[in-house]
């Protein structure tokens, strides 16, 4: 088969720092490359070289033959690239249809064609077996169908090769099953596919061709037949991985309950749920999307109310909101790190000392320690290994998914809480990040911290956890202990009540 | 290869002159010389007189307004504070109404009347009448806060029908009409001056008092203790890192136990004390108490000289000293617009150009910074 798109010493450099430096290979023409690499190893920027938001420094590249040097992100539209991108680029407002030609809208008279429209619009859905109508507004639609939307824009502007960053992210497990018998459908049709994502294991499914980039630089590349997974994280990291998750620390004993929780309830988004996380524990919190596992854990955290019920923290009941949480000794890292759990534009120290800002405050005229700050945030980066220049000016924005979410997670550090709540700590970040924060979570269990630890990659679960509770549909399914781990049970509760 | 390494730098420092914190401080003192070589006669300690004298009352408004910036609010109501509080001391301390104005007025014979206000000739009446305009004002100020902060409604919307309700109440209070015949220890907060000099020959046994220029003045010394205690407050304490963490994520911040709520009440209360302090020496100033203060393109002057300083709309980034020199460049460029001969009209639209032009500049600097961090 012939290469759609060739990449010929492809460098790209910031300010004279290398983002991406002389890449070279092809992308087949009908076939899934699969594209990984570590937050930072340059994806990013050679996806917008191809997208025509970035130029190059130096290199070519070649598109079904033909020089292609994009200008704009048009440019590319225009050549058949298509990109989904991991944030959706959809009017949330506006119908299916209207999504779909936001670009170009068929006139008639001057007027839009709604006729043509919904026609063209059904067709394409057809294709790619989303049975719904055009007319639906965005919004009402689940990701997953959101994310078909997303594909059926790129189909009907014709692309011939499509580019998925990261697609996976914020659907079910089933879902994400569904996404990719559609890349499957996709591939059958004549359309070649890049497919960027972190879960390796779906990589390893769906790809024809891996190629690994590390440091900007292409470091291993070869057919998906012989390409492990463990493979994969090798050239990723450029070194061994032990395994996914870090050996389980030594847990203290004896440690009672931190939290509980009695028989929370709030109408229409959880019902009935018991549950409490000992000293030195991690508990899973394992659910589908909408499963209300979020929603409880913003309950748990004070964030929203709840009209039955008692939480209490070492058995002492709470004021309402989050500070007398936080007072208690509850930390919350949010799924929604750019919307809830950073100030993006903020220098990574301000980020840092967010929490314990009062601590640092001194008489008279309670001015702020500024001294004692530094020290302490410089103290956290170090030990939570953050990676940055220099995090009183930097703006947290600049670092990469991993580093982001150390940030967040040292800003509770500096607390010393009892009691974590962690909503998908390691969504959207990649393999060796995971397991720096994997290692965080065991180091603060075994200083004798309870953990909650929320996620829909069911792995890590078990991979982490000691008991494991599942939710479905706001309800409490089940509490398995990790000796009764086992995936398909889990998954059967998790399923049980939908199915039906 | 030479011209290739000089470039950038050169680039960059401009870039730092851009982004530095006394820019628009620079810009101000730029624009003032290159004015004097066109118009000599703008460098004359008259003129500095009435800059510095314009500067106090406007720069304690402003900064009142600076901290509700930084929460990425707006508060629409400082003028009519300045109106309802500079009506409400003036009808308490007036030594005398005037029957022929304030007979028909609702406050007739109830607060004020032929042997003047309530409050007046008392003992520390002045102190009291003073100490119920603050706090009028920072009631106005929590309704303010609590309506968004509690009721998530906007700012803009809860501060402009405070400015309709609180401005016309005022009005209606006199019937449009000013309080005269202030105490003259109330009238010394706002003109009493402590240093001036005179610029002259000594030929005359008798200097007149209109050529004698004040330079630190009660209002100067005013302003400048609302300015040093304003910039340690958000600047250097817990409070200011809270003003700026919910101006640039309010959930990160709530999330992470700042109380939201309550600073978003203390930041309008600020905002309407600082009005409150500043209707003080408007009124003190004008020797009445006048409805009609802080109308108009009053508003325009505020939020323009914090934009001007570098203060962004989008809340997050926000400086006292900043609002300082908007301050000063926006008192410099009115006083030099007339000078010039032009109409109050003509200074409000030359006004109006600063305003869009400090806007931009302000979103230049956003990226500048984005690409120096790069």
């Amino acid at each position: 088969m012939s290469s759609i798109l060739a990449l010929e010493g492809l460098s790209k450099s910031w300010f004279g720092i290398p983002a991406v430096s002389n890449l070279t290979f092809d992308v087949r023409e009908n076939a899934i490359l699969g594209l990984i690499g570590q937050n930072g190893a340059g994806k990013s920027t050679l996806m917008n070289m191809i997208g025509g938001v970035v130029t190059p420094t130096s290199g070519k590249m070649t598109w079904r033959g033909q020089p292609y040097a994009p200008q704009s992100a048009a440019d590319a539209k225009k050549a058949g690239i298509a990109f989904i991108h991991q944030e959706l680029n959809l009017f949330t407002n506006l119908t299916v249809a209207e999504n779909l030609f936001i670009d170009a809208f068929p006139r008639r008279r001057g007027l839009i064609d709604w006729a043509r429209m919904k026609e063209r619009s059904t067709e394409v859905l057809k294709r790619l077996a989303l049975d719904i109508e055009p007319t639906l507004t965005v919004g009402r639609l689940s990701p997953g169908e959101r994310q078909i939307v997303e594909i059926a824009k790129a189909l009907h502007n014709e692309a011939s090769l499509i580019i998925f960053d990261e697609p996976t992210t914020s659907l079910t497990p089933r879902e994400a099953s569904k996404l990719f018998d559609v890349i499957a459908t996709l591939k059958s049709t004549g359309c070649s596919i890049v497919y960027i994502s972190h879960t390796l294991g779906d990589v390893q499914k769906l790809a024809d061709d891996i190629a690994v980039l590390r440091d900007g630089q292409l470091v291993d590349q070869g057919s998906a037949k012989d390409f492990p997974i463990s493979r994969m994280i090798r050239s990723m990291i450029g070194r061994e991985l032990g395994g996914f998750f870090p050996p389980r620390s030594q847990r203290p004993e004896n440690v009672g309950p931190i939290l509980t929780a009695k028989k929370i309830s709030q109408p229409g988004v959880v019902k009935d749920i018991s549950l409490n996380v000992h000293g030195g524990e991690i508990v899973g919190l394992f659910g589908l999307m909408g499963a209300g596992r979020s929603e409880l854990a913003r309950i748990l955290f004070g964030l929203d109310v709840h009209a039955e019920g008692e939480i209490t923290v070492s058995s002492t009941s709470l004021a309402p909101g989050p500070q007398a949480r936080i007072a208690a000794g509850m930390a919350f890292v949010s799924e929604n790190r750019r919307d809830e759990g950073l100030m993006l534009e903020a220098p990574i120290a301000d980020n840092l000392a967010l929490v314990t800002l009062s601590q640092f405050s001194k008489a008279p005229f309670s001015l702020l320690d500024f001294q004692k700050l530094r020290n302490r945030t410089e103290n956290v980066k170090n030990e939570l290994a953050i990676q940055a220049r220099d995090i009183h000016t930097q703006p947290v924005k600049t670092l990469s998914g991993g580093n982001q979410q150390k940030v967040v997670i040292g800003k509770w550090h500096l607390a010393k809480p009892r009691l974590f709540i962690l909503d998908e700590p390691t969504r959207g970040v990649d393999v060796g990040a995971k397991y720096e924060i994997y290692s965080q979570i065991q180091r603060m269990v075994g200083e004798g911290s309870g953990i909650l630890l929320i996620s829909s990659e069911l792995e890590e679960l078990i991979g982490m956890a000691d008991r494991i509770v599942v939710m479905n549909r706001g309800e409490m399914m089940g509490e398995i202990t990790s000796a009764n781990f086992d995936r398909e049970n889990i998954l059967a509760l998790a399923f049980q009540e939908s199915a039906a | 290869m030479a011209t290739e390494a000089l470039a950038p730098s050169t680039l960059k420092r401009a870039g730092l002159l851009v982004l530095s914190d006394y820019f628009v401080l620079y810009l101000c003192i730029g624009y003032v010389l290159v004015l004097s070589v066109f118009l000599p006669n703008v460098l004359t300690p008259a003129n500095a007189a009435d800059v510095l004298s314009n500067i106090w009352p406007l720069l304690v408004v402003a900064i009142g307004q600076t901290f509700v910036l930084g929460i990425a609010g707006i508060d629409l109501s400082q003028g009519a504070v300045i109106a309802m509080t500079s009506v409400v001391m003036a009808m308490l301390i007036a030594v005398t109404g005037n029957p022929v104005l304030l007979s028909k007025a609702p406050i007739w014979g109830v607060i004020i009347s032929e042997q003047g206000g309530l409050l007046a000739g008392m003992s520390g009446g002045i102190l009291l009448a003073i100490f119920i305009g603050l706090l009028v004002a920072a009631l106005i100020g929590m309704f303010n806060g609590f309506a968004v902060a509690y009721f998530g409604m906007p700012a803009f919307m809860v501060t402009m029908v405070v400015m309709l309700m609180i401005g016309n109440l005022a009005i209606y209070l006199v019937l449009s009409e000013n309080i005269n015949q202030l105490p003259p220890d109330f009238i010394k907060l706002g003109k009493g001056d402590l240093v001036s000099l005179y610029f002259g020959a000594k030929d005359q046994s008798q200097i007149p008092r209109k050529i004698i220029y004040s330079f630190v003045t009660y209002p100067m010394i005013i302003a400048l203790s609302v300015t040093f205690i304003a910039h340690y407050l958000l600047n250097r304490t817990v409070f200011g890192r809270y003003v700026f963490a919910i101006g640039i994520n309010r959930k990160a911040a709530e999330i992470s136990g700042v109380p939201v709520r309550k600073v978003i009440i203390a930041v309008f209360v600020i905002a309407a004390v600082c009005a409150a302090l500043s209707s003080i020496l408007y009124s003190a100033r004008l020797e009445a108490g006048r409805p009609t203060l802080g109308q108009g393109a009053f508003l325009l002057d505020v939020i323009g000289a914090v934009v001007i300083g570098g203060t962004s709309l989008f809340g997050g980034k926000a400086r006292i000293t900043w609002t300082f020199f908007g301050v000063l460049l926006f008192v410099v460029l009115s006083k030099t617009l007339s000078i010039m001969n032009l109409s109050a009209f003509q200074v409000d639209m030359v006004k109006g150009g600063v305003i869009l032009a400090a806007a931009l500049l302000d979103v230049w600097r956003v990226r500048l910074s984005r690409e120096l961090v790069q």
